[in-house]
């Protein structure tokens, strides 16, 4: 009998696995990867240590094995020199996936994102296209200082003749790391060193080869009446942990996560503000001229302003270069306990 | 006038040995001695200056053929750049051109020696200085200055202007000094790539050539062996430094240590192709990258904005315009080798100025075009 209901455990087992299986954001990226690669012979990767080394971050692994050396290339330490070099290849035909060991160093190659890359198609009337996906870690990690915590959402965002899009789980990822591939644009995908190894549930939809979650579309990760949490990245999770604590108190909360930075979702946002008429939007960059601000211009300028029952309010990083020490570093990202503490200023409780 | 006739005759008879300026006088005066197409050479050679050579054990060949066909077609190419050129000078005056303006008179050889030597399924980037690439690329005169003056009928409908034009193979017209370098570069990895034995021409110039974003393209395409020319074109000053103002070596050819290089006489297109078509060879034998460097002068400033007088002196303008313009070379060779009569250039001379008169746009203002069309690619 002991023996039997082990088995039986072992197929319940692989059963919940096959349905619910659990995916690392970091799998997720290279399934990606890996399924675009054999998908289309023009994608190749680029960039400091993602052949032979399997990515700075494993996000790699194992493809420069199954791929060799002509789609998956390592660079010397020159940003500004490869990525051009990527920008070029796509405007004659390949489709690059050029990755930034951070985006911290995606500055030094910054006038090729933007001057190359984001504009050439305006400027020429639509006759270049340039099918290129910058993508890497981006924003604050553990301990890792003020030169490479900073998070370039606004920066990018800023700029038209790009996408782009900031994934949380593991389905946001594959999903929205394929669909940059498929998109003829210059696609900017901001991921996040904190979540590579954190598991997320797949489902069955989410594990085929053709699937893609839209760019331009946000996701609400959970339903809410009373307030609506705008957020992007590893902040969602923070937003969904507070709504969890909130709900005990009574307070329900919707979370969306909006998925793609550029072009913005607002209109899941106006319907939920429309809904919950209170809006707290939470990122870790800096609060100037940041993600949040763009929200609360953008539902000012729209139809749901009017049923705002109270300022929005933003929730972001400290307006200060990352500090080193660890107790200076918690504060100085959003936590769980200042998205209650907005969420209770805007409901005035 | 017996005399006078026996003196034509047999001037005439001596074929190349006239001067130019000689046979004109002889076939505008004496009608005996008109000229019809039989009497031209069908080709002749010449000897063309010695490249200086790094790293390189041969260079180009020190002779070139000119047929009377393709001299033809270089010379109106070149006269059609410089008129189009001057025009745009024009028009800029009249203000119906705006912003930047940088114009390639002077510089006619290396844009046309480039183009002759390769083939249209290879690609060219250059920096901001582009017309005369545009129009060898391909692009229509009409159609460039409908670019410049902002209408639709432009080569990017308007929304490019002067340093952003495009064609099939041809990728601009960057505005960032040096950016174009990686870039080409890049579609140099695509040919690779591909496979189909297409070369790219990645254009910089003697200013950019201190830009650390090229090193690192050196360095990368060397190592992966890139089909890439890279060339530089050295005008002798950049806006308005001169190069010995601006780098602890002028020897453009050799910046790029590693990669072999020649330095060439820009204002020669025979001189031009030969070293495009070596160094062409050089990257389909897929070796890797290799660097010319096209040393030639512009006439205008650096821009329209730049009188181009207060780092130079007009003595040294007119200098290189009465012992080196381009054009006239071709000329004279021409002329003195039999290829072409006077009268015939004379004609494509007038008929490029006529041709490029009809093709200034109107100064009324066009309809509005679409702000946010070609916003991203569909």
């Amino acid at each position: 009998i002991a023996e039997s209901l082990e088995l039986t455990k072992t197929k319940l087992e692989q059963a919940m696995t096959l349905l619910h299986k659990t995916v690392t954001v970091r799998d997720a990226l290279n399934q990606a990867l890996d399924e675009e690669l054999e998908r289309d012979e023009r994608v190749f990767l680029l960039g400091e240590e993602v052949a032979q080394y399997d990515g700075a971050y494993k996000i790699s692994r194992g493809l420069w094995k199954k791929y060799g050396d002509k789609r998956i290339i390592d660079t010397p330490i020159s940003e500004m020199g490869f990525t051009g070099i990527a920008v070029g290849a796509a405007m004659a035909g390949l489709r690059p996936v050029c990755e930034f060991m951070t985006f911290n160093f995606s500055m030094q190659a910054i006038d090729q994102v933007i001057n190359s890359a984001a504009k050439t198609c305006y400027m020429s009337a639509g006759s270049i296209s340039v099918p290129i996906v910058f993508r890497g870690p981006n924003g604050a990690s553990a301990g890792v200082a003020a030169q490479h915590s900073q998070c370039f959402a606004a920066w990018y965002a800023h700029c038209p003749g790009l996408k782009v899009v900031s994934p949380w789980s593991s389905e946001d990822a594959k999903g929205l790391l394929k669909a940059s591939i498929r998109d003829d644009n210059p696609v900017v995908m901001l991921e996040n060193e904190l979540l590579y190894g954190v598991p997320f549930e797949m489902s069955e939809e989410a594990q085929s080869k053709d699937f893609v979650v839209p760019i331009g579309k946000a996701k609400i990760e959970r339903q809410g009446t009373q307030v609506t949490l705008v957020s992007h990245s590893r902040p969602v999770g923070h937003c969904l942990e507070a709504a969890a604590v909130l709900a005990k108190e009574g307070v329900e909360c919707e979370v969306i996560n909006l998925r793609t930075i550029r072009p913005m979702d607002i209109e899941a946002i106006e319907a939920s503000v429309v809904k919950t008429n209170h809006l707290v939007t939470v990122e870790g960059g800096w609060p100037q001229f940041g993600v949040g601000a763009e929200v609360c211009a953008r539902i000012m300028e729209g139809p749901a302003f009017n049923y705002l029952d109270a300022p929005a309010v933003r929730v972001t990083g400290a307006d200060v270069p990352m500090p080193y020490a660890k107790i200076l570093e918690d504060n100085c990202i959003p936590q769980v306990k200042d998205i209650i503490f907005a969420v209770k200023k805007t409901l005035n409780i | 006038m017996r005399k006078m006739l026996l003196a034509a005759l047999s001037r005439v008879l001596q074929g190349p040995a006239a001067t130019a300026a000689a046979a004109g006088r002889t076939a505008s005066r004496v009608m005996v001695a008109s000229r019809n197409y039989t009497d031209f050479a069908n080709e002749a050679t010449f000897e063309i200056k010695k490249c200086d050579l790094h790293r390189l054990e041969e260079g180009p060949s020190t002779t070139a053929v000119l047929t009377r066909e393709e001299g033809l077609h270089y010379y109106k190419t070149m006269q059609t750049i410089r008129r189009m050129e001057l025009k745009s000078d024009q028009l800029y005056k009249q203000k119906i051109i705006r912003g930047f303006c940088h114009l390639y008179d002077g510089q006619e050889a290396c844009c046309v020696g480039l183009e002759v030597a390769i083939k249209p399924t290879d690609h060219v980037i250059t920096a901001y200085r582009v017309h005369g690439f545009a129009y060898a690329r391909g692009v229509p005169v009409r159609t460039i200055l409908a670019e410049l003056t902002g209408r639709k009928g432009g080569c990017a409908k308007g929304k490019g202007g002067s340093m952003h034009m495009y064609t099939k193979n041809f990728y601009g017209g960057n505005g960032i000094v040096g950016a174009q370098v990686p870039l080409g570069a890049g579609i140099a990895l695509a040919c690779k790539y591909f496979g189909k034995n297409e070369v790219c021409l990645t254009l910089y110039g003697d200013g950019a050539a201190n830009q650390g974003q090229i090193f690192e393209t050196y360095n990368m395409a060397a190592l992966w062996k890139l089909p890439c020319v890279f060339i530089c074109e050295n005008n002798r000053y950049g806006m308005g430094t001169s190069v010995e103002r601006a780098a602890a070596s002028t020897d453009y050819y050799k910046r790029g240590d590693f990669i072999p290089g020649l330095r060439v006489d820009g204002m020669d297109v025979l001189s031009v192709r030969e070293a495009t078509k070596f160094a062409t060879e050089y990257c389909r034998a897929g070796k890797g990258p290799i660097l010319m460097e096209l040393q030639t002068y512009r006439y205008h400033g650096h821009s329209m904005s730049d009188p181009g007088i207060s780092y130079r002196t007009r003595e040294e303008i007119q200098e290189v315009r009465s012992k080196s313009d381009p054009i006239t070379l071709l000329k004279d060779r021409m002329i003195n080798n039999n290829l072409a009569s006077i009268e015939e250039l004379k004609e494509i001379d007038v008929g490029s100025s006529t041709d490029i008169s009809a093709c200034c746009p109107q100064a009324a203002p066009q309809a509005p075009l679409g702000l946010v069309a070609h916003l991203g690619a569909l």
